[in-house]
């Protein structure tokens, strides 16, 4: 809502400059968003009569004027506007004028010709924008020699309130002017709306079929109008400074009444209407062309006013193009209805259109003000157009009107919310001043809601009323109260800022990435994923969930690589989302990569770049950090993403819950990235969960170490064989180290030697040789038999 | 006998000239090893008269000890020397920068977020979370937020079909937690949230930070206790002015927009605040009756507030920043800054 603070001031006028009166406003809730002056700051501006006009002898696009203003004697003036002519009343700039931008009149000569002073357009004014096709031609009435500036009152500012959705009954001046009334504790002076007599008695028929979404339907028909004559130069500003630009008369009169009182109104030519209004629902696939040109196709749901052949309007959103007022027209059909919200919400948007009408309708317009509202639009309309207006139809259903019941305060539950007590006077006070008559009772004040106030129906909404009033920085403040009682803390489970300082200290850079990706990048990542898509994505490249962390991550890398760093470790915590809407499961993730050099470039550091053993070090010490890493396995598989050969599943009690592996080089080839990337992601709720130590007692005996050296196929795994080996060493095996693999001399090709050490303690004694030597024979049996290893000599 | 003190000097001398350990062993050896020449003599004590051998005795003995003194000055002396001369070999640059992994470091959303958490944790918030795909239910309706509500213009959705939908905001989670938990119930929900906004100052992704906390007799005066304890606490001024400006959420009634003295000019105008010397920073307000009922809370018995703030925005305000979509490119340059 936009409003000049001038025509407010009409209404309502406190003792507050221009920035207080804002700021009061937006501390009774009705943000002020701006404060801008209406026009641009100039001065030396008077209103100046053309007098004379000759061509200037040395330029044809010049004129040499002689301009009255109010000096006495003529000015000469040279003008290049084309529109220029005797006669016109023209805001002129006298020499040692200062227009916007500081740019001084004075005097000079072009081509020749002497010129003192400028006659100015709307734009050089500030009060247009862009650039004006010619001078600003002021109205005949508009006084020779006084100050432009004070004349079009524009030491006056445009404030724009971003009004909540609830606050419909602000759409106009007299909404604001009843809250800045409340806001300051001033008088509101209402303008005087007296019926206008009717000068014949013809109307046209109204009926009204669907009277739930349109309980109340006012028409009245204005003949012999001049539509051709301009809108008033005071009306023309009012409306420019609320944002809303002059059409013709009719339509200037129709948006001048719903700025003021907040009724939306429509004007139709009434030659071009047919037997008689009807509110109806629109046909299924009826036609209709809009004003704006545009061609919609109506449906059942939509309310119309229609005439006897055909839908002439969407209700309370936009009339129609063929029975628009337009320069021939001589007759006018005048609309002022009351719609309900639910009749208008949402109708304007299935058609792409949102209206100053339908802005109000959908919030709610007051039902009680139709009929000022069309008092008002006559009179203005008359007085600009002339004609003669005929009595007002109204149909109104009172059943389907929106009922205000009274609402009860109590006295408790007023205290119990706000933390204060008021006494009666500051709540009759605060009623009072909103509209609402209140009466006092034991436990509770009975108030009258007003017919604007769509948005106060229970008890909470007068609690807030009063807040607001009263004002919310002069209620108490209070520390919440609560018993002390301690939650339960699950010892065993990790939180996830625990895993994310690990990554931290490990060299990695926490990224949050867009949940939603291009779907290229996903299918070619992770080409069967299912994964949810948006309807009305904000770009094809964010438009589906991620099915995975990795489109994030890489796009993140190829950021960094973009921007010469070539070290990038990153990690994202997150939720992943799977599988078709029904089926979907979002699951929170956590993810990685890691590509460039091992170490941070530095005076020791080696040059080698990352390799897969980098990243599984860093994941199983964030596995270790639940405690439970011998649940974990890595198993050799294939993902899409990933390099066949150098990717592996992650399991936990052999379920899978993460992947990771080097990024396949075919995608590093598609997505142009050089190095090699190694990626990462597991499910969160395998890394927290974790465990409560168990302790054993330490033994006081000595511990045995024997190291073995194994000869096995060079597809051979180690971790299986590892395991075999555990499983045959004994309860007494403390530690395992798998201290070398090794290829070369001395192993045949196609061979490695995985060199084992061993370590045995037990709990209440010392092992003795043939003991260690036992299990020694059975873990070398183990390796044998199953992988075919040979001891080492 | 007589050649004693010469042999003593001669002894010295030596013992003051070893250089190293090894020729002040030698010289040890010289004059009090087995055949020293010290040694000798008192092995030819016997050939004194037995009225001579005491005093000569004790001659040679104090001889003796004088020279083992000096020679374990001098060891000392030369062991020092040795020490010193190693660590003077030994010494190193240790200016140079040391070995291993730098450190990473948290975005500084989850930074933000991780500090709201446990600002109220620390007055027994618990931190509840919830999907991010969301139903138009939880999302909108039991928000009291119904189908057409102008109110739903507020927030530009992200829609999957007629009813799912990207969570606008972290409220949700505290209807989830109405539904499943008995009052009193004092959670922070934080998380990412979606709208269909991109420009200079939108994203269409962002986080949020929402509380709640129901229980019997919470009034509007401890909300506006809660939300200046806390942001005075955040942004760690004792004396930073905070104000509730009456505003408009469907699922909170009296609700209110907060706003704080700016941060950035400390209230006397800048470009951040638009010259206002104010900052919105979130908003607020009591829980819509509507709200409990849609969750199975007694609304007669229970009265309860609800808070959310953008934590991207409180992040840029308490780090700098002065680009919303940084956060979202992750950029190294600008990650490391929070390290």
């Amino acid at each position: 809502m936009k409003f000049s603070e001038a025509w407010l001031r009409e209404w309502v006028s406190p003792a507050l400059d221009t920035q207080a009166l804002a700021d009061a406003i937006t501390m009774a809730g009705l943000e002020v968003d701006a404060v801008e002056p209406v026009g641009a700051v100039f001065q030396g501006v008077v209103v100046a009569e053309v007098v004379a006009k000759s061509q200037h002898p040395d330029a044809d696009k010049l004129n040499v004027c002689q301009v009255e203003d109010g000096s006495g004697e003529p000015v000469q003036v040279v003008c290049g506007a084309p529109n220029v002519d005797i006669g016109q009343k023209v805001p002129f700039a006298r020499v040692g004028a200062v227009l916007p931008e500081n740019f001084k009149i004075k005097k000079a000569k072009l081509r020749g010709v002497e010129s003192r002073g400028m006659i100015c357009s709307a734009s050089e004014l500030g009060l247009e924008e862009g650039r004006s096709e010619g001078i600003y031609v002021l109205p005949q009435d508009a006084p020779v020699g006084e100050d432009f500036r004070a004349w079009l009152q524009l030491d006056d500012y445009t404030i724009e309130v971003d009004l909540t959705p609830n606050r419909g009954d602000c759409l106009s001046l007299r909404g604001m002017a009843r809250e800045v009334g409340c806001a300051t504790g001033t008088e509101v002076v209402e303008p005087s709306i007296a019926p206008v007599e009717a000068g014949h008695d013809a109307q046209f028929p109204v009926a009204v079929s669907d009277e739930e979404r349109c309980p109340r339907y006012l028409g009245r028909i204005i003949r012999d109008v001049d539509v051709t004559v301009s809108t008033p130069l005071w009306m023309q500003e009012r409306l420019r400074r609320s944002g809303i630009r002059s059409i013709d008369p009719a339509v200037d009169v129709t948006n001048y009444v719903m700025l003021e009182l907040g009724q939306p109104m429509h004007a139709f030519d009434l030659d071009a209407l047919k037997g008689g209004i009807e509110v109806r629902r629109a046909n299924a696939d009826e036609r209709l062309t809009l004003l704006d040109g545009q061609e919609v196709v109506l449906n059942e749901d939509t309310l119309v006013i229609a005439d006897q052949d055909r839908a002439l309007a969407i209700a309370g959103v936009m009339g129609g193009e063929a029975t628009g007022v337009t320069g021939e027209t001589r007759n006018l059909f005048l609309e002022a209805a009351y719609f309900s919200p639910l009749a208008v919400a949402g109708k304007a948007r299935n058609f792409g259109l949102h209206t100053d009408a339908s802005h109000r309708f959908e919030r709610g317009v007051d039902p009680e003000i139709t009929r000022s509202a069309m008092e008002r639009a006559t009179e203005l309309l008359i007085a600009i157009v002339g004609g003669s207006p005929g009595p007002i139809t109204e149909v109104t259903q009172p059943a389907h009107l929106p009922r205000r019941p009274d609402v009860e305060l109590r006295r408790e539950r007023l205290s119990a919310c706000l933390g204060v007590r008021l006494s009666d006077e500051e709540i009759h006070r605060i009623f009072q001043s909103l509209g609402m008559a209140s009466t006092a009772a034991d436990q509770s004040w009975h108030v009258q809601i007003p017919s604007w106030r769509f948005d106060v129906s229970i008890e909470e909404d007068l609690i807030e009323e009063v807040a607001r009033i009263h004002g919310y920085n002069r209620l108490p403040v209070r520390r919440p109260q609560a018993r002390l009682g301690l939650t339960t803390d699950d010892e065993a489970s990790l939180p996830l800022r625990h895993l994310r300082r690990h990554m931290v200290s490990r060299g990695y850079q926490e990224a949050v990435t867009y949940s939603f990706v291009s779907p290229d990048l996903q299918a070619l990542i992770t080409p069967d994923a299912v994964s949810p898509a948006l309807a009305n994505p904000i770009s094809s490249d964010m438009s589906v969930m991620r099915y995975s962390l990795f489109p994030g991550l890489l796009k993140a890398l190829m950021h960094n690589l973009n921007r010469q760093q070539h070290r990038v470790r990153l990690f994202e915590a997150g939720l992943v989302f799977q599988g078709e809407l029904d089926e979907l499961v979002q699951t929170p993730m956590f993810g990685g990569l890691i590509c460039g050099s091992r170490d941070v470039e530095g005076w020791s550091a080696h040059r080698d770049t990352v390799d897969f053993y980098d990243l599984k070090g860093d994941l199983e010490s964030l596995i270790a950090l639940g405690g439970q890493a011998d649940e974990w396995t890595f198993v050799a598989a294939t993902h899409p993403a990933l390099h066949p050969g150098r990717s592996a599943q992650l399991c936990r009690d052999g379920k899978v819950v993460g992947w990771l592996g080097a990024l396949h080089p075919g995608i590093r080839a598609q997505l142009d990235i050089k190095p090699e990337v190694y990626v990462f992601e597991v499910e969160q709720a395998a890394l927290v969960q974790g465990s409560i130590p168990q302790f054993k007692p330490l033994s006081r005996y000595p511990e045995v170490r024997r190291d073995l050296a194994f000869v096995v196929k060079e597809e051979v795994e180690i971790a299986p064989l590892i395991d075999a080996i555990r499983s045959r060493a004994g309860d007494w095996l403390t530690q395992w180290q798998l201290f070398d693999v090794y290829r070369g001399k001395g192993v045949d090709d196609g061979d490695k030697s995985v060199a084992l050490g061993l370590t045995w303690q037990h709990p209440s004694r010392t092992l003795n040789d043939e003991e260690i030597n036992q299990l020694i024979a059975d873990v070398v049996e183990v390796a044998q038999v199953r992988f075919g290893a040979k001891l080492r000599s | 006998m007589d050649h004693l003190p010469a042999l003593v000097n001669e002894a010295k001398a030596a013992i003051a000239a070893a250089e190293d350990a090894q020729a002040l062993d030698q010289v040890r050896v010289r004059f009090l090893g087995k055949k020293g020449e010290i040694t000798a003599l008192l092995k030819g004590l016997g050939q004194l008269s037995p009225e001579e051998r005491p005093a000569a005795g004790e001659r040679i003995n104090e001889a003796k000890q004088a020279l083992q003194q000096e020679l374990e000055h001098r060891k000392q002396v030369i062991e020092q020397a040795a020490m010193q001369a190693r660590l003077e070999a030994e010494r190193i640059d240790v200016t140079l920068p040391g070995r291993g992994e730098a450190n990473g470091g948290l975005h500084p959303v989850t930074k933000t977020l991780e500090r709201i958490e446990s600002l109220f944790q620390h007055i027994g918030f618990e931190v509840a979370v919830g999907p991010e795909i969301e139903d138009d239910f939880h999302n909108f309706e039991a928000l009291n937020i119904p189908a057409h509500h102008p109110a739903r213009g507020m927030a530009d959705t992200f829609y999957f079909d007629a009813t799912r939908l990207l969570r606008t905001h972290t409220s949700p989670v505290q209807v989830r937690t109405m539904q499943s938990q008995e009052p009193p119930i004092r959670i922070v929900c934080p998380g990412r949230v979606y709208r269909s906004d991109s420009d200079l100052t939108h994203t269409p992704m962002f986080h949020q930070v929402e509380g709640l906390l129901v229980d019997e007799g919470v009034s509007f005066a401890d909300l506006k206790g809660t939300i200046a304890d806390f942001l005075q606490a955040f942004f760690e001024r004792d004396d930073l002015e905070v104000r509730f400006r009456p505003s408009y959420f469907p699922f909170t009634e009296p609700s209110a927009e907060v706003d704080i003295q700016c941060v950035m000019c400390q209230g006397d105008g800048c470009r951040v605040c638009s010259h206002s010397g104010w900052l919105e920073v979130m908003g607020c307000g009591m829980v819509h009756p509507a709200v409990f009922r849609h969750s199975g809370v007694d609304a007669e018995r229970y009265t309860g507030f609800a808070f959310g703030m953008g934590a991207e925005r409180l992040a840029m305000l308490r780090y700098g920043v002065n680009d919303l979509r940084l956060f979202f490119d992750n950029d190294l340059r600008f990650l490391s800054q929070f390290n």
